[in-house]
């Protein structure tokens, strides 16, 4: 395989990450949470369509919006049972975060209790194939992976770039009690973006599952790790971003994998997140915060 | 128009507003002076909903707005020009002005045009300059697009939370012009200022408030000649 056919796996591989990075990235432009239950998000996708295409024996264009369904709604519910007050009454970031953690926990013993601790495996959604492109030989996968993604995050775009909704995401992770005084009703926008960032992640998962067709209940910690590197490295808070992150991480391990080692692409992700903290700690396209007048 | 009863706000243990009561009237400009930290922005904060009062209540135009949302009450008609500007910095100028027309009573995107024009009309730097990013402008202009933003939702009535910080002499004198402006246009104002000759100059009533209690209060020009406000606020 060739350099080219690499990147573009990288890419494939990134688009997952990308997806999901978009979760962490909203949320913490608007409430400054990082939501370590973002990836459980990826988890509760991969047991929906677990459950209806191995258990219940359905087919994937059922599955599909059943898993998109029920991780939006889980996102929205975490954050109103969980972080909603603690959001109302101000409370400390740690206490977010440590909350965060909880939910995160809560949720893979939840999956635990029902389904067990082994993983399970499923069919891949869809049946894949080698695609020849030139000189290039790609699974299909990786194709519908990448696809997917851009148009999944230029939808994104639209939303928050010309719908008025939008707007107003933009203006409450700017200043909240500003956008409060312009008579955005913050509360809902902090819902819609849970919304919006676990919807994300259940096309994520879905992806993932397509591309490594089994599931188990701690399946979103490194891949939420990962997306939360994603994010951090694009300049958390910024969805730009968060995709360009996500693109650059795959391809990064993609390439490790290829030319230094299987062993070491973790190794490799990370240091590429301590290297960008020291030299730019906004991240690429993170703006440097302005001090308020 | 508006009457804030007794109020009583708290951070954590810190009792900012110590039962404070005042009331402005349509039509008048009133000015809420005071020193730093005697309060004027818990109070700015409180009839707007980003704070609560733990006793007494604030009525807006027959509403009881003490339990209210902050976007609920924006939508009554009061709309905030809060201390420090608070533009959307990352926003283009016309679309922090487009924010502000969010909950607009203008029937359609023709109506908020011509809102835009007639803050355009009344600040043309801000018009000169809509496509800039608002962390661009200057602080005068992004005072001048802080209360463009405000007008934008066709407010009944206007908090301003010490519009001439910060500002030079000039500037200071060009947005009072501004706020006599709006209130001749029919906007009831009630105005948060340092600056004491200032707001005591362009306001019919004014209220002194001190480490969270009302002091004094009276017309304009009576506490202009007061000899507590002279000394204390007024430098003479
Ligand atoms: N977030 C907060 N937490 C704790 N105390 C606060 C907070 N905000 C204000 N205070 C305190 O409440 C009191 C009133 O503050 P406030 O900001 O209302 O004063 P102000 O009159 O607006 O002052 P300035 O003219 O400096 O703006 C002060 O003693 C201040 O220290
Ligand atoms: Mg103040």
């Amino acid at each position: 395989m060739d350099f080219t056919t690499h990147v573009i796996n990288g890419l494939g591989l990134g688009s997952i990450y990308a997806l999901v990075a978009l979760g962490y990235s909203m949320v913490y432009g608007i409430v400054q949470l990082i939501n370590f239950s973002h990836g459980d998000i990826i988890m509760v996708g991969g047991y929906s369509v677990y459950l209806v295409m191995s258990i219940l024996g359905l087919p994937v264009w059922i599955a599909a919006p059943v898993a998109i369904i029920v991780c939006t709604l889980t996102g929205v519910i975490i954050e109103r049972v969980a972080y909603h007050r603690l959001l109302v009454h101000n409370a400390a970031r740690i206490s977010l975060l440590i909350t965060a953690m909880g939910v995160s926990i809560f949720l893979q013993n939840v999956f635990m209790l029902f389904f067990g601790s082994d993983p399970k495996a499923m069919p891949p959604l869809f049946t894949s194939t080698i695609l020849k492109i030139g000189s290039l030989e790609l699974a299909s996968s990786t194709i519908l992976n990448i696809i997917t993604s851009v148009i999944m995050m230029s939808g994104l775009q639209l939303l928050v770039n010309k719908t008025k909704i939008g707007k107003a995401m933009q203006a409450a992770s700017e200043d909240t009690e500003a956008a409060k005084l312009m008579g955005i009703n913050t509360n809902s926008v902090i819902a819609i973006t849970f919304a919006v960032g676990s919807a994300l992640a259940a096309v994520g998962a879905l992806l993932y599952s397509n591309t490594y067709p089994q599931v188990r209940p701690d399946m979103g910690n490194l891949l939420g790790l990962k997306a939360f590197v994603a994010a951090v490295f694009g300049g958390i808070g910024s969805i730009p971003g968060a995709m360009l992150g996500g693109y650059a991480l795959g391809v990064a391990e993609s390439l490790t994998k290829a030319y230094i080692s299987t062993k070491l692409t973790d190794a490799v992700v990370f240091g590429i997140l301590i290297i960008m903290l020291l030299v730019k700690p906004s991240g690429l396209m993170g703006k440097n915060k302005k001090e308020k007048v | 128009m508006l009457s804030v009863n007794d109020i009583n706000v708290y951070y954590g243990v810190i009792h900012a507003l110590k039962g404070v009561s005042f009331h402005v009237k349509e039509g008048e400009i009133v000015s809420l002076i005071g020193a730093n930290g005697a309060g004027k922005t818990t109070a700015m904060h409180t009839i707007s909903g980003l704070l609560r009062s733990k006793t007494g209540d604030i009525s807006f135009m027959g509403h009881n707005i003490s339990k209210a949302e902050p976007h609920k009450i924006v939508r009554f008609g009061l709309a905030q020009v809060p201390e420090g500007r608070r533009v959307f910095s990352s926003l283009t100028v016309q679309e922090n002005l487009e924010m502000g027309a969010f909950v607009s009573p203008a029937k359609n995107s023709r109506e908020i045009a011509d809102d835009l024009g007639l803050v355009f009309k009344r600040f043309p730097r801000l018009k000169e300059r809509k496509r800039q990013q608002a962390g661009t402008l200057s602080g005068g202009e992004q005072q001048m697009l802080s209360i463009g933003r405000a007008l934008m939702s066709r407010p009944k009535m206007l908090l301003l939370d010490e519009p001439s910080m910060g500002l030079s002499p000039i500037l200071v004198q060009e947005i009072f012009g501004c706020i006599k402006e709006v209130s001749q246009s029919g906007t009831t104002v009630l105005l948060v200022e340092q600056n004491a000759r200032m707001a005591l100059s362009i306001s019919n009533r004014a209220y002194v408030l001190e480490t969270g209690k009302v002091i004094l209060e009276g017309n304009s020009s009576d506490l202009l000649d007061n000899e507590q406000v002279r000394r204390a606020y007024l430098g003479a």
